[in-house]
């Protein structure tokens, strides 16, 4: 079963072309990365396919369900984590991920459980201006679960953690990839991405330059190297945005 | 009650409310900060109206010892009297200008030394005396009187200090907070992406604007119960009949307000430059307004200006319902007005709304 399928995607600001011409498709229970330099055009292609904005052209259904304008029947269906700082201010991380399960209308209980597998139980009555970076990713993540979505979002849900935290991080994402469900990731950090993901999407000037397994990537492309070589081989090394 | 608190709209008005009785700086400015000026005006303001006349009198002064009850209680409401044994001493003070007027009685005669600087209470004074003076002779005469004065209080608009600032502080502070809160939430949601994450949860807009409109609408009720009820026990506001039609004043004008604010957060980019913008609306129609004080003083073209502005109205209403004793037909057209204001604002500042900043 095919969980998102994106068909020639365009977005356009004015002269830029944001997203051009995308076409992908993601399985049912897939991990995929998508990576890309700054400004490469992964943000618009995710908003769309989470369905915050219009696409200029193209077609995007995630779990057979169009995605744009605003689908009600797909909403409780995906989990978007934005950044971490998407919260209410100065509600305890209980009260905030209990708010986020009462706007899905799933019990309070499931908020305990998911404070619980993120390691936040302990934090329960911290006010979120009071956690750390990496507390606030996960409180963040676990807010996009809450209601138990089939497809799940995460934008770059490692940045700024340090390596234990990144690895324990990374041990809950693949459990709830382990659960059963899609899950969608954006990093910039290739290590990640070869370690996590079934297969990596790399999106620069708004086109999709490859689309394959880590593994198979760097055969074709790096032999002797990792995935970030072969990232900089297709994007090029100046700087950008 | 519980079930209610965890549906979407319930839980959104419980995590805004928390966010907001938990901010400091928003408690103050929209509470504390306009209940100062309600206590300083209160405080310093409180003796304008009653300028009792310090009076001295020297010796004995028979024609007041034999004054009948009410004669005695008026006189004492207008003067503040010591007695002095010392003439030259007495006429010190007046000169000093600590005493406004000295009173002697001579044989049949009563002599009052009194200051011509403040001009109202040298005509008090003599006024009081002349009648005084006059009573007694009408009384000696054995006669009763044949000509009455009956003097009847006429309604005016021409209130106490107490009575005219806090229905005005009261709008400024309504409107100061139903526009701040308005602007930070929209820019704050906004910038953490909040906004964002809440249009990709199956909430409708309507249910997010309708918590926020809520928690507003509750928060202006608190202020002005705040209000009122400290106005009444502490500086002797007296509410007349319909001033529970401030009510309805009080919600429709935190709507217009919100949308100032909607709008204000709509053109800027910031929290704070959002928080700077509603200020830079408000704080000059607030004086523009008579939130401070009255304009019947100003300038025709100073006044005209205040008619266009939401705030005007608003006051001019809630001093009708309030402290006017005016029916419910004088809050009639500043609703009228300040829906309309409202509707409109929203209609500009939903043109110009964006998701996000980008």
């Amino acid at each position: 079963m095919t969980a998102i399928s994106v068909v020639g995607l365009t977005k356009r600001y004015g002269d830029l072309t944001a997203v051009d011409a995308v076409d992908l498709s993601v399985e049912e229970g897939e991990f995929v990365g998508v990576l890309g330099p700054n400004g490469a055009g992964k943000t618009t292609l995710l908003e769309m396919v989470e369905g915050l904005r219009k696409p200029d052209a193209g077609e995007v259904t995630v779990l057979g369900e169009r995605a744009w304008p605003r689908n009600p029947r797909l909403q409780p269906r995906i989990g978007v984590q934005l950044q971490a700082s998407a919260f209410f201010e100065r509600l305890t991380v209980r009260e905030q991920i209990e708010t986020f399960a009462a706007l899905y209308r799933v019990p309070g209980s499931a908020s305990a459980a998911w404070l619980e597998q993120v390691g936040l139980a302990d934090k329960a009555r911290t006010r979120v201006e009071d956690l750390s970076g990496g507390q606030a990713q996960r409180l963040s993540i676990a807010c996009a679960l809450v209601h138990d979505p089939e497809v799940v979002f995460l934008d770059e849900p490692t940045a700024a953690l340090d390596p234990q935290a990144r690895r324990n991080l990374w041990d809950l994402l693949r459990g709830i990839n382990g659960d059963g469900r899609t899950v969608v990731l954006t990093t910039h950090h290739m290590d990640e991405a070869e370690t996590l993901c079934d297969r990596v999407a790399i999106i620069d000037r708004g086109r999709l330059l490859q689309y394959d397994a880590p593994g198979a990537l760097v055969a074709e492309h790096a032999a002797t190297g990792n995935l970030e070589d072969v990232f900089l081989a297709l994007t090029g090394r100046e700087y950008r945005a | 009650m519980r079930r209610l608190l965890r549906t979407p709209f319930g839980a959104l008005s419980v995590a805004i409310l928390r966010g907001f009785v938990r901010d400091r700086s928003a408690l103050f400015f929209s509470i504390v900060f306009p209940l100062m000026f309600l206590v300083l005006f209160g405080v310093l303001l409180a003796n304008q109206d009653e300028s009792e006349i310090h009076l001295i009198t020297v010796g004995d002064v028979p024609l007041l010892d034999d004054l009948p009850d009410d004669a005695a209680q008026s006189f004492a409401a207008t003067f503040d009297v010591e007695a002095y044994d010392d003439r030259d001493a007495a006429l010190e003070e007046v000169e000093k200008g600590d005493a406004d007027v000295v009173l002697e009685q001579r044989g049949d005669t009563l002599v009052a030394h009194y200051t011509q600087t403040d001009q109202v209470k040298a005509a008090i004074t003599r006024g009081t005396l002349t009648a005084l003076v006059d009573g007694a002779n009408v009384a000696a005469s054995g006669e009763p009187p044949r000509f009455a004065l009956d003097a009847q209080r006429v309604e005016d608009d021409s209130l106490t200090t107490i009575q005219f600032v806090t229905p005005g502080l009261l709008g400024w502070a309504i409107a100061m907070s139903a526009s701040f809160g308005a602007a930070a939430t929209l820019q704050g949601w906004r910038q953490t992406k909040l906004l964002r994450r809440l249009q990709l949860a199956p909430v409708s807009t309507g249910t997010i604007v309708g918590a926020r409109v809520a928690v507003t609408l509750a928060i202006a009720l608190g202020q002005t119960a705040i209000f009122l009820g400290l106005g009444a026990a502490a500086f002797g506001l007296t509410l007349t009949g319909w001033w529970w039609m401030s009510i309805p004043l009080v919600l429709v004008g935190t709507l217009c307000f919100m949308a100032v604010g909607l709008l204000a957060g709509a053109v800027t980019k910031t929290a704070e430059g959002a928080v700077n913008m509603a200020n830079f609306f408000v704080l000059p129609m607030a004086f523009l307004s008579g939130s401070f004080f009255s304009l019947d003083g100003s300038p025709a073209w100073l006044r005209r200006i205040g008619d266009v502005l939401p705030l005007r109205h608003l006051n001019q209403g809630m001093l009708d319902v309030l402290v006017r004793g005016q029916g419910p037909g004088a809050a009639l057209a500043p609703l009228l007005v300040l829906a309309g204001f409202a509707v409109v604002v929203t209609a500009i500042a939903a043109k110009l709304f964006r998701w996000d900043t980008a």
